[in-house]
């Protein structure tokens, strides 16, 4: 009886500590939402906490009615659509026949892709290579240039040879399913879970994906919204709010809440497969 | 003709399995689909070896990669500038210090998160704590440098005006460089405690209750029981993801670190990287593209040492490698 109510106790602490360690995580953020709403003096003059102090919406309005920003918003949607797709169409056609024990090249393509894991060529190098190819500032240099994650092709191999049973494909190949057809009927379907976790990989990649932006691109016009983001958040080089220093400070608030809620607002819908996405990386390859 | 086709048709009938095509048998469909992201490695990240050849010339764009000139010292001109420049111990001590200093915090504390939110019972409390810290994750760098920089705004940012009740200066701790490394490695576990934290949650699902129950027999509390059956299962897994993170000591992010710097904070906050980009890329200036390809090869090199030396004693003492 003694024990059964230490036993409790333990479970009341540890969730209340877990809880209130959730709450500090989530302060920073807190604050910011409350400061995107809150008039700049306010803002300037350190006066918000957890809640926003002269409530106003002029922020957004601001933000919304700002050139650059939207172009690089509307930059960043069309770059993380088409590089997701194309992103997860290769490495979801890799992995397959790196899955299949009885594909030739399989031992060697192992080796071919795993390498590239501890040797590159560096940042000097690779934009050689990109400016040879005379990708430099076009929207190839921002969807091609790190668009395949070899590591990510280990997992989703991993994922069907774990999870796939050889029978369900050899039956399909019975039925006269060619290699592709198995693929695409029987093994795509089957790997929704990955599948899932890939793209949110990639959505997140590319829409938080600033390097490619600024090593190869040089037109504001090209620009994706992290890009936009670094002139206006950190060298404070941005157009917004301009000629008013207060107003240039809590636009800041804004901008780091618009340009960060879509993806806060989709991971929630992906959690129960990341977990087991990670989970699965992390499984020896 | 005729012969054939209804040879064919009593084949179908008895639903022998069709033949499968060469392009099945010789695995010609399998290696066209690989075909893409084979071409892509190649071009992406073999091709660009290539380039490191220019780490031993003096490289110019006119006369590209093979043209240019081979520096003296037998071509390791730039490596000897490089060891014996006088910011060339700066610069490995503050990479090093940023890369330790991750590696110590990074792969400890989202194990001890773990470790306590596994023993967290109520289903809903779980769900919540876990959505809250995955949140940070999705943050991107430079928002999450932006952050940064209001929170810690001199005088009034909201965490400077906590530091000034603490008995701090009111000075923005972003050009601060003795402020800078624990910001560094602070923001950055508010960023990943949640996520990494996913891998160990995944295998303490997988432990044995038997281990538990036996445990529970010889009389051991919660907290013992933490600490001798769930820390000893995830060990293993631990290990392996401490070697891969020591494999990369010296690639201390780049963007991270590019975004962070300020005039103010330099001493601390220049490291190998984005020095690399700053003589590659200067506001003033030629860019030094051989310089830079030098520096980044000496890293790469000394990267693979440490991932063989650590992968080596790993094998030696625990049993756990990569390979």
């Amino acid at each position: 009886m003694k024990r059964w109510n230490r036993e409790k106790v333990f479970d009341v602490v540890i969730t209340v500590i877990m809880l209130l360690v959730a709450l500090a995580f989530l302060l920073p953020l807190l604050n910011v939402l409350a400061c995107s709403f809150s008039s700049p003096e306010k803002v300037v003059a350190g006066e918000v906490g957890l809640f926003p102090v002269e409530f106003t919406v002029r922020g957004y309005q601001e933000v919304f009615a700002n050139d650059s920003l939207m172009r690089g918003f509307l930059n960043t949607l069309f770059y993380t659509f088409l590089g997701t797709v194309i992103q997860v169409t290769l490495q979801m056609l890799c992995a397959y026949p790196l899955s299949r024990p009885d594909f030739k090249g399989r031992k060697f393509l192992n080796i071919f892709l795993t390498l590239t894991m501890f040797i590159s060529g560096g940042m000097i190098p690779t934009y050689l290579l990109i400016s040879n190819l005379g990708m430099l500032d076009t929207i190839w240099a921002i969807i091609i240039p790190g668009c395949v994650s070899v590591f990510n092709i280990i997992v989703i191999r991993t994922y069907m040879q774990n999870s796939i049973p050889a029978e369900l494909q050899e039956a399909a190949r019975i039925d006269g399913c060619g290699d592709f057809q198995i693929f695409l009927r029987v093994v795509l379907p089957l790997c929704r879970p990955i599948l899932f976790v890939m793209v949110l990989y990639a959505i997140v990649g590319y829409w938080n994906n600033y390097f490619n932006a600024l090593l190869y691109i040089q037109s504001t016009d090209l620009y994706p919204l992290q890009r936009v983001l670094q002139d206006m958040l950190v060298t404070n080089s941005g157009s917004l709010g301009a000629g008013d220093p207060n107003l240039q400070e809590q636009l800041k608030y804004v901008t780091i809440i618009v340009s960060s809620l879509p993806l806060l607002v989709i991971y929630p819908f992906f959690q129960k497969y990341f977990e087991k996405g990670v989970v699965m990386g992390g499984v020896k390859g | 003709m005729a012969n054939i086709s209804t040879k064919l048709s009593e084949r179908d009938l008895i639903r022998k399995p069709k033949a499968r095509s060469l392009w099945s048998k010789w695995g010609i469909t399998l290696f066209l689909m690989a075909l893409p992201t084979i071409v892509y490695v190649f071009i992406f990240h073999y091709l660009p070896l290539e380039g490191l050849i220019i780490s031993f010339k003096d490289y110019n764009s006119f006369q590209g990669i093979w043209g240019s000139p081979w520096t003296e010292m037998g071509g390791f001109k730039h490596f000897h500038t490089f060891v014996t420049a006088p910011n060339f111990w700066t610069l490995v001590k503050n990479t090093l210090v940023l890369s330790v200093l991750s590696i110590v915090f990074n792969s400890t504390l989202p194990i001890l998160y773990a470790l306590f939110l596994n023993e967290v019972r109520f289903k809903w409390a779980k769900k919540t704590v876990q959505i809250i810290m995955y949140a940070p994750y999705f943050i991107s760098t430079v928002v999450m440098v932006g952050i940064l920089f209001v929170l810690f705004r001199a005088d009034t940012g909201s965490i400077t005006k906590i530091l000034v009740t603490l008995g701090f200066e009111g000075s923005s701790a972003m050009s601060n460089p003795k402020a800078f490394v624990a910001i560094y490695i602070i923001s950055g576990l508010w960023q990943g405690l949640g996520w990494w934290s996913i891998v160990y949650m995944g295998s303490l699902a997988n432990v044995d209750p038997n281990l538990h129950d036996a445990a529970k027999i010889d009389g051991a509390g919660r907290l013992r029981r933490i600490f001798s059956v769930n820390f000893p299962s995830i060990l293993p897994l631990a290990i392996i993801m401490l070697i891969m993170s020591i494999g990369n000591i010296l690639n201390v992010g780049f963007e991270k670190v590019y975004l962070m710097y300020t005039p103010g904070n330099s001493v601390a906050s220049e490291i190998i990287s984005t020095y690399v980009y700053r003589i590659s890329f200067p506001d003033y200036g030629l860019p030094q593209f051989s310089y830079a390809t030098a520096i980044g090869l000496f890293n790469s090199v000394i990267n693979i040492i440490i991932l063989v030396t650590a992968n080596f004693i790993s094998k030696k003492v625990s049993d756990n490698s990569l390979w």
